[in-house]
């Protein structure tokens, strides 16, 4: 009974997250498609990836044929933010938690269940993730089905226009952090410059866009450990 | 790339996706020390976010200057914190909306 109502807890507060993941869901898959990843393999993607800026990145190095070696490094580098939440979750969730539950807890990790989680009080269960992961996972892998197989139907000019979504969405991620702290900001604004710098200079244009992601994001983060550390608080 | 080479990849990018997610949620049962290291994981999202997003934004769609005017939409609804499936809805209706009226 009280297994079934943290799970309906969890289905419950998860709803919100739907309604982000299904339309940008759908714009990653018009995009990927359009770039020539047959649909279902698109719809894959989704399903065994669940994450938006690393499947985009990845999508992308797919698209221009970059070797697998690359789009892995890349695509870690992109994620390793995962680790501090990951870490964060461990502190909240039931102690003594089976690793196969550890296990769907760590996929259901993406930037916006792990801050409704957080904002919960008290101890994460299984079945409160459980919950709370079923609507967005569905909703992103629905998205992205709708949007993968619409680009048969959907007018090119809609399609292109969509190639603009998920960018939008890193700035909607980006510009209310950089708001609150001027760190953040710093950080961001070195790793734009610094990419921007790589995009225009001859020779360094050359280099390809997973590793000049890399190294910007390295370079600005280190940057910003050096001369912001954060002082003891919470991990997240 | 072939089927077998992209479903490879896919399943590389699924495993450095769970890796990050998991490993911390699995063996570690306390946080980092180094405030260093703690500082460089925290500001890593949005180095990342600022590095994708530009100046990738600006060749995101065929004509340069519809993704301009998107992306200054996308900047300020973001700056009044306005969600992202705002900011992301109303950057493509402005590229569209772009591309209609300015042929």
């Amino acid at each position: 009974m009280n297994t079934l109502n943290q799970f309906n807890q969890g289905l419950r507060d998860g709803v919100p997250v739907i309604f982000g993941y299904l339309p940008v869901g759908f714009a990653f898959g018009v995009t990927a498609a359009a770039g020539g990843i047959p649909p279902w393999l698109v719809v894959l993607i989704s399903l065994t990836n669940f994450t938006s800026a690393g499947q985009l990145m990845g999508a992308t190095l797919i698209i221009a044929g970059a070797p697998i070696f690359e789009i892995a490094v890349t695509t870690l580098i992109i994620n390793i933010r995962y680790v501090i939440m990951s870490m964060s979750f461990s502190q909240r969730i039931t102690p003594n938690m089976p690793i196969l539950e550890k296990m769907v807890a760590a996929f259901a990790i993406t930037d916006e269940i792990f801050t409704v989680a957080s904002l919960k009080k008290g101890e994460v269960s299984f079945n409160y993730i459980s919950g709370l992961v079923t609507g967005p996972y569905f909703g992103w892998s629905l998205g992205t089905l709708l949007g993968a197989y619409a680009t048969k139907i959907l007018p090119l000019a809609i399609q292109q226009s969509m190639g603009i979504a998920l960018y939008a969405m890193f700035i909607a991620l980006i510009i209310p952090a950089a708001r609150e702290s001027l760190a953040v900001m710093v950080v961001a604004g070195i790793s734009v410059c610094a990419s921007i710098i790589f995009k225009v200079t001859p020779l360094l244009d050359t280099l390809s866009s997973g590793y000049v992601i890399m190294i910007c994001t390295i370079l600005a983060a280190a940057f910003g450990a050096y001369f912001f550390p954060r002082e003891e608080e919470d991990l997240t | 790339m072939s089927i077998q080479t992209t479903i490879l990849a896919i399943f590389a990018m699924a495993l450095v996706t769970f890796i990050p997610r998991f490993a911390p949620l699995a063996f570690f049962n306390k946080p980092i020390e180094s405030k260093y290291i703690r500082s460089f994981l925290h500001y890593i999202p949005f180095a990342v976010l600022g590095a994708m997003a530009f100046p990738g934004i600006l060749f995101s769609v065929q004509d340069i200057r519809a993704a301009l005017a998107g992306t200054c939409a996308a900047i300020i609804l973001a700056f009044f914190n306005k969600g992202i499936m705002t900011v992301s809805v109303c950057a493509v209706v402005i590229v569209y909306a772009f591309g209609v009226l300015v042929k």
